[in-house]
């Protein structure tokens, strides 16, 4: 305890430089979790992607179909547990600001498949039995204010109807929610069958194939007999790893990404710096007082921790309450108008950032813990 | 001496004694300019990416250009004609026209998968077919290197920025698409605009390799006049053959570039307040410190008559002072390293690659220092009334 009241009033000597200095830090944990929360986001669903799915696309690009029969085909290629399918509607909610990714699949085996989206047993059963039955993810669901039974209107980019027009209309009779906190709740799905006797054109081809191998270890084996099966038709496939996908998906974002991290980083580890060198001085200037203490019968190892303790103390306190900030913030929302699908602060990353703190802590206080230690009590009774 | 200039050389004596001890805190200082520094290189280098990004497709954009696309669709790749409405599109009022033909380009847009240079995985190349048209239309598109493709061969050119950031797309080198096999006949420039992350070969042959029949996906016209633009948009919009949209060319890729501009300056403009706010505390240490060192000569100065305004300027005017220098660093260290810098990123909204040059424009540059001398001023502010409220017999009894 009498600990504690010599590090208060250490602390206590110059209030505005400990509070400017605790601020600092605080500002660097603020944008450690920022910047963590962007990998996360330009990451966009890698950490969550199922390792027993592999994704299956056009040879030439993404944007060119692929026929449905080729799902029946691939259930039969060895090692391969079930297939299904999607197809990129790119339909708009009242205004191109509001955008959010749509998609018809087969619901049983989609479901199936993607167990990381959390459907209720009884909208799971009307989504089955509703032909124009679409489900949403939380994140959209909140977003926009809908409940289950709302009509939902999508204007069509793409696929017109068979009538003509373009307003497609479907009955929200799910809110599903991620299992993970990376899973991408902004997602709506509607019914293939609905789609497919709806459209004008196009008819029996969907955008990509998703199929869960047998065997994880198995996967890259299995992603080249698929693409055997298809070499040489009209419609040559690429087969691949979920995980793979969605890497090479975000690092379509390029040098940017990479930038944006550079320049966090950078930044970070600047305000660490210049807050690390006040601490270290602030312990420098004391010298003379230190000398007194060990006149006063401090041993080498109390002056240690004393002057240890000081500076984790503040670090850890600095690093604590930004993170909390940064929790807080981050929470309340993307800064980018939701260009980013997924965006919140990994657990990791808080551990990680606690981390660095009190590693923080301990460098800066190092050094002059050191001098202090090694002081000899007359050069430092002198240098006052 | 009369009172104002008594006053202006007080604070001229103040501010040169406040400079000229200036080495003797020469690590706060540095520590403090070093920081600002830092803040407005990276807001004017984040800035600069957005600038750049929006400055590639607002180059490509000509307010006499317009665009037609299929009611409903917001980007060429979505969109689809027939060989049949093209045509009515071409003999509509106010499209350009020359002995060559009308001034009407109709294209194909579709994306390939290419890998980059920078990490070898594969990415969303647009690839366009045109004919003879686009060139009229698009009349910033020059050959830089080889010759035009030749109608009916399976023959491309390549704009700079893809041939730069894709692998493969060499002068010369062969592109394998599905079954068939094309050559890169010629690299071409479009003023730094998005034409230049495109692949360019006739459609006709495009038309034959993607299964597309007789059809096209976005008519690109030149009117006679900015102003041709509504008339133009009115006599498609009623025609009962078409079903079609009309946007200006400028409108569309103002649009086009409206996600990445957001996401860039959204995370941008985040990062630089709270870095602004960071070295706002490093300021204020700084000039406190600077201050606490100073008590005694300014309590002195104070006893011989020295008025607190000179003081609590001259405290200012050294924080700008040294704010303005930080921040001139750090605005020239930006322009060092992001301006012209080369890089490409996937547009959203258009589902493929573009590639741009990074922009620190002076008006960026601008912005950084008025950030710099606003932290500054904010950094010195509260130190200065310390300086000034400074009772003369406190301070000279201390120490």
């Amino acid at each position: 305890m009498k600990y504690l009241h010599l590090l208060g009033s250490n602390l206590r000597r110059k209030k505005l430089r400990t509070s400017l200095t605790l601020l600092s830090i605080v500002m660097a944990f603020i944008l450690f979790g920022y910047l963590a929360a962007i990998r996360v986001g330009l990451n966009a669903g890698v950490d969550v992607a199922g390792a027993d799915r592999l994704f299956v696309r056009h040879r030439v690009s993404i944007a060119q179909l692929l026929p449905e029969s080729y799902r029946a085909r691939m259930e039969r290629i060895p090692g391969v547990a079930r297939a299904t399918h999607a197809t990129w509607f790119g339909g708009i909610y009242q205004d191109p600001k509001n955008f959010f990714p749509q998609m018809p699949v087969d619901p049983e085996p989609f479901l199936e498949l993607y167990p990381e989206y959390i459907l209720p047993p009884d909208q799971r059963r009307a989504w089955l039995h509703a032909r124009t039955g679409a489900i949403v993810g939380r994140t959209t669901a909140d977003r926009f204010g809908w409940r289950i039974g709302d009509r939902i209107p999508i204007q069509a980019t793409i696929w017109t109807k068979r009538d003509g027009s373009r307003t497609w209309e479907f009955d929200l009779v799910g809110i599903y929610d991620g299992a993970a906190r990376g899973t991408d709740t902004t997602q709506m799905f509607f019914r293939y069958d609905y789609f497919e006797e709806t459209r004008l054109f196009g008819k029996g081809q969907v955008g990509w194939f998703n199929v869960r191998v047998r065997d994880p270890e198995e996967s890259a084996e299995v992603a080249r007999r698929i693409d055997a099966e298809f070499a040489n038709s009209s419609y040559e496939t690429k087969a691949e790893t979920e995980k793979a996908f969605l890497q090479g998906w975000a690092r379509q974002i390029g040098d940017i990404g990479t930038i944006i991290k550079a320049i966090l980083s950078a930044v970070f580890f600047t305000i660490l710096l210049v807050a690390g060198n006040t601490m270290a001085q602030s312990v420098r200037e004391r010298t003379g007082e230190l000398g007194v203490l060990k006149a006063m019968g401090f041993t080498n190892g109390q002056m240690l921790g004393l002057v240890l303790a000081e500076s984790c103390f503040l670090s850890g306190l600095g690093g604590a309450l930004g993170l909390t900030a940064a929790w807080g913030l981050i929470g309340a929302g993307d800064p980018t108008q939701g260009a980013l699908a997924v965006f919140y602060l990994p657990h990791r990353d808080l551990l990680t950032g606690l981390g660095l703190a009190l590693a923080l802590g301990l460098v800066t206080g190092a050094m002059p813990a050191l001098q202090a230690m090694r002081l000899r009590i007359a050069d430092a009774l002198r240098k006052t | 001496m009369s009172g104002p200039l008594h006053w202006l050389s007080q604070l001229a004596s103040l501010t040169k004694f406040s400079l000229l001890t200036l080495p003797q805190r020469k690590g706060a200082a540095a520590a403090a300019a070093f920081g600002i520094a830092g803040v407005v290189a990276v807001l004017v280098g984040t800035l600069s990416i957005a600038k750049g990004f929006r400055h590639a497709l607002v180059v490509s954009g000509q307010p006499d250009v317009a665009l037609v696309l299929r009611s409903g669709a917001d980007s060429e790749m979505v969109s689809f004609f027939s060989g049949q409405s093209v045509r009515l599109v071409a003999d509509a009022p106010g499209v350009a026209r020359s002995p060559a033909g009308p001034a009407a380009s109709s294209e194909l847009f579709v994306v390939l998968n290419l890998p980059m240079r920078a990490s070898g995985t594969d990415a969303n190349v647009p690839l366009r077919g045109v004919q003879e048209a686009a060139f009229r239309v698009r009349d910033n598109v020059r050959l830089v290197a080889g010759r035009r493709f030749e109608p009916g061969r399976n023959e491309v050119i390549v704009g700079r920025g893809a041939a730069r950031q894709f692998a493969g797309l060499d002068l010369g080198a062969r592109l394998r698409l599905g079954r068939s096999t094309w050559t890169v006949v010629g690299l071409f420039a479009a003023d730094g605009g998005v034409a230049e992350s495109e692949i360019w070969t006739d459609a006709p042959v495009l038309q034959g390799a993607y299964h597309r029949g007789n059809s096209y996906q976005s008519v690109l016209v030149r009117l006679t006049s900015p102003e041709a633009f509504a008339p133009l948009r009115d006599a498609l919009m009623k025609d009962p053959r078409l079903n079609v949209k009309v946007v200006r060319q400028t409108d569309y890729y103002w649009e086009q570039s409206r996600v990445v501009y957001n996401l860039i300056t959204g995370l941008g403009s985040i990062i630089a307040s709270l870095m602004a706010i960071g070295a706002v505390f490093g300021a204020l240490n700084t000039m406190y410190s600077s201050v606490a060192a100073r008590t005694r000569e300014i309590a002195t100065l104070r006893a011989l008559g020295f008025h607190s305004s000179p003081v609590v300027l001259s405290v200012l005017l050294e924080s700008l002072l040294l704010a303005l220098a930080g921040g001139t660093l750090g605005a020239a260290l930006a322009y060092l390293v992001f301006d012209g810098y080369r890089a490409a990123t996937m547009n959203w909204q258009s589902f493929s690659q573009v590639a741009f040059a990074f922009a620190v424009t002076p008006d960026l540059l601008l912005k950084g220092i008025l950030y710099a001398a606003a932290i500054g001023l904010l950094g010195g502010l509260f130190p200065a009334l310390r300086a000034a409220r400074l009772s003369v017999i406190a301070a000279l009894r201390e120490l």
